[in-house]
């Protein structure tokens, strides 16, 4: 357990840059998550601080110690990978305890040691199948297993439940935020899938091309996004046109500024609202009933925004009619055009 | 699944299958019954009217002890290519399959495949030209030496094994490779991530995983090979009687086919009762 520091890290294949003078901490005992489009460097980030790339340049220390150059078999760390990475020769049990007999563990502390990892991850009784005897959701959590067993100083994980339907990747996600709880280990975490990010991790990181947008804890980088890509990338984000900002009350100056909302902080009405909040016209262009939510979509000065509510909460409204969106004024969000 | 299968389903797979049965029959099946038929006989039926049926051919085998020595000796020499051939093959399959990406890799399976593409008996001559005395390899290696040395390969054991292995390697180094490459390279990171060793992630994940591709390999070269006749022949010389060459011998030179088809019969029963043998390690192999 360990806290691990990145610094100025630039990674290169061939001519390409994959990771572009990167600095970010990952605090001890963290959950980190690193999110950002395809493309972006996650994995080459991840599988740098693995160990499995070396850096071109900029300095890795996982607590106290520099690792750039040492090679990912001596770097002590806890890998889990998209699609398990099981040995299919190997029993769950010795799948388990590969790490712990690579460290030349003794025989009875070995067998301790599987036989609590396989608690924590509630597959006990599972200790003597082959991986090809499990379900998608066993072999996932025997991967975890597998990863912390020998009390590695850093957890990582490459998009590890993509490869789960929806409802086990919820299980797994609640089932990984308790294990990694209960030990306190540092992790990070690579998802394509902002709402795992947010829901699971106490700190984001967003990248693109190579380079980290904005960290933080997820709920100041979902108020506060440091620029437009961020906004948008995590959560949606409904602009706001040049014309219409006349009129409305705005934190600051627009001068080289963009503003926005979420779809969740508008709401919709047939009249102009009231005093002391922001509106925008528009024409209704469809509602979207799913359940307990309801989306409205809007084209505002021949923009699309999005307005996501409770249903109940939506008045009817005619369809093709004119409709006033509106917000309270401190939900604006300010970014650098 | 077997079970499944409805009558008019069975009916139609059996039509689908028909041509494949009956090329079996054609290929496969009539000459090798025909030359069982032979081996039952005291004479061929065109060159004597006189012909009878016998098991003699087959208790000239058990009376003869030169039969079953040769038959040993050829064994031998198939184990021993077997290994060298799993030897130099594995490491080769390895780097192919885990080390070299793209380009280079394309051009080296080449190099494999080569020996496929050439004739074998000019391969054969090739190779009698590089081991022979004063031959290619004895000039290079005293172009390099001071010294004097007289290797004498040419027409021994080593000879045999060297031209044999060269012919077969390229069966264990595809099948192999086949087999490496099936291996996801995911499990060696993971391998790695744990503190696994390179000889550590050789012994306990890509050794096992590759054991059926191993173990077909093997097969592909000491089936062959226990019943060759035309290496020994050539670079053999007078150390290159094996039972092989002598089935050769009865059917172009001493022309008793009914013996030389008992001694093939007898050479098929002895292979399958080695694979029979070794089906059990096949199996586990698998699983
Ligand atoms: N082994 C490699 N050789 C060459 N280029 C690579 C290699 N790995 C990654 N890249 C390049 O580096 C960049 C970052 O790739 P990376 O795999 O880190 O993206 P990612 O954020 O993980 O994307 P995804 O969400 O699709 O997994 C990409 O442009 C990719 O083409
Ligand atoms: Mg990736």
């Amino acid at each position: 357990m360990s806290r691990v520091d990145v610094a100025n890290v630039t990674k290169k294949f061939g001519q390409a840059v994959a990771l572009d003078d990167v600095s970010i901490t990952f605090e001890d005992g963290g959950f980190f998550a690193l999110l950002g489009p395809s493309g972006s460097g996650k994995t080459t980030l991840l599988r740098t601080i693995a160990g499995f790339y070396f850096p071109e340049a900029g300095t890795i220390r996982i607590g106290e110690q520099n690792v750039e150059t040492v090679p990912v078999e001596k770097r002590d760390i806890g890998m889990m990978f998209q699609n398990y990475a099981l040995f299919p020769n190997m029993s769950v049990a010795d799948n388990v305890g590969f790490g712990l007999r690579v460290r030349k563990t003794p025989a009875a502390e070995e067998k301790r040691r599987i036989a609590e990892a396989l608690e924590l991850v509630q597959l006990g009784a599972m200790a003597n199948r082959k991986p090809s005897q499990l379900s998608g959701g066993q072999r996932q959590r025997v991967a975890l297993a597998r990863a912390i067993v020998t009390n590695p100083r850093v957890l990582l994980l490459d998009e590890p439940l993509s490869a789960l339907d929806k409802t086990l990747r919820v299980d797994m996600q609640i089932e990984l935020k308790r294990i990694q709880r209960e030990i306190g280990i540092t992790t990070i975490f690579v998802t394509h899938d902002q709402e795992e990010a947010l829901t699971l991790s106490d700190r984001i990181g967003i990248l693109k091309a190579g380079r980290i947008v904005q960290a933080g804890p997820p709920r100041e980088v979902y108020d506060r996004p440091i620029d437009a890509f961020a906004a948008g990338f995590l959560g949606e984000a409904n602009w706001l046109p040049e014309a219409a900002l006349s009129g409305l009350s705005l934190p600051g100056s627009p001068g080289g500024r963009r503003f926005a909302t979420r779809p969740e902080m508008l709401s919709i009405s047939a009249e102009a609202p009231g005093e002391g909040r922001n509106a925008v016209k528009g024409r209704l262009q469809q509602r979207v009933f799913a359940g307990a939510m309801a989306t409205c979509l809007v084209d505002v000065a021949g923009q699309q925004w999005k307005l996501v509510a409770r249903d109940r909460d939506i008045p009817e409204l005619p369809g093709g009619g004119e409709v006033w969106l509106s917000w309270d004024p401190a939900d604006t969000l300010a970014v650098p055009a | 699944m077997a079970e499944l299968v409805t009558p008019a389903e069975r009916r139609r797979l059996f039509t689908l299958l028909s041509p494949a049965y009956l090329w079996l029959l054609v290929a496969v099946f009539l000459p090798l019954s025909a030359m069982l038929f032979f081996s039952f006989l005291t004479d061929m039926p065109q060159d004597a009217p006189d012909w009878g049926v016998t098991l003699g051919n087959y208790a000239e085998f058990l009376t003869n002890p030169t039969y079953s020595t040769l038959l040993a000796k050829s064994l031998k020499l198939a184990v021993t290519v077997t290994f060298f051939c799993v030897l130099i093959g594995y490491p080769c399959a390895l780097v192919l399959a885990k080390s070299i990406k793209g380009r280079s890799r394309e051009a080296l399976f080449l190099m494999v495949i080569l020996p496929f593409w050439s004739n074998s008996l000019v391969r054969i001559f090739s190779w009698a030209i590089v081991l022979r005395g004063n031959g290619v390899l004895e000039r290079a290696i005293n172009f390099v030496l001071p010294f004097d040395v007289r290797l004498n390969l040419m027409f021994t054991t080593d000879a045999v094994v060297i031209g044999l292995v060269h012919s077969y390697l390229p069966y264990v180094i595809l099948t192999l490779y086949l087999a490496l490459q099936a291996v996801d390279d995911d499990l060696i990171d993971a391998a790695r991530s744990m503190g696994a060793s390179k000889l550590t992630i050789l012994r306990r994940i890509l050794l096992p995983l590759s054991l059926p591709g191993l173990l077909a390999g093997a097969v592909l070269v000491f089936v062959p090979v226990v019943g060759s006749f035309m290496e020994p022949r050539i670079l053999g010389g007078r150390m290159g009687t094996y039972y092989g060459t002598v089935i050769e011998d009865q059917f172009v030179a001493v022309y008793n086919w009914p013996l030389g088809a008992a001694l093939s019969f007898i050479l098929l029963a002895v292979v399958i009762v080695i694979l029979a043998a070794a089906s059990p390690v096949l199996k586990r192999a698998q699983t």
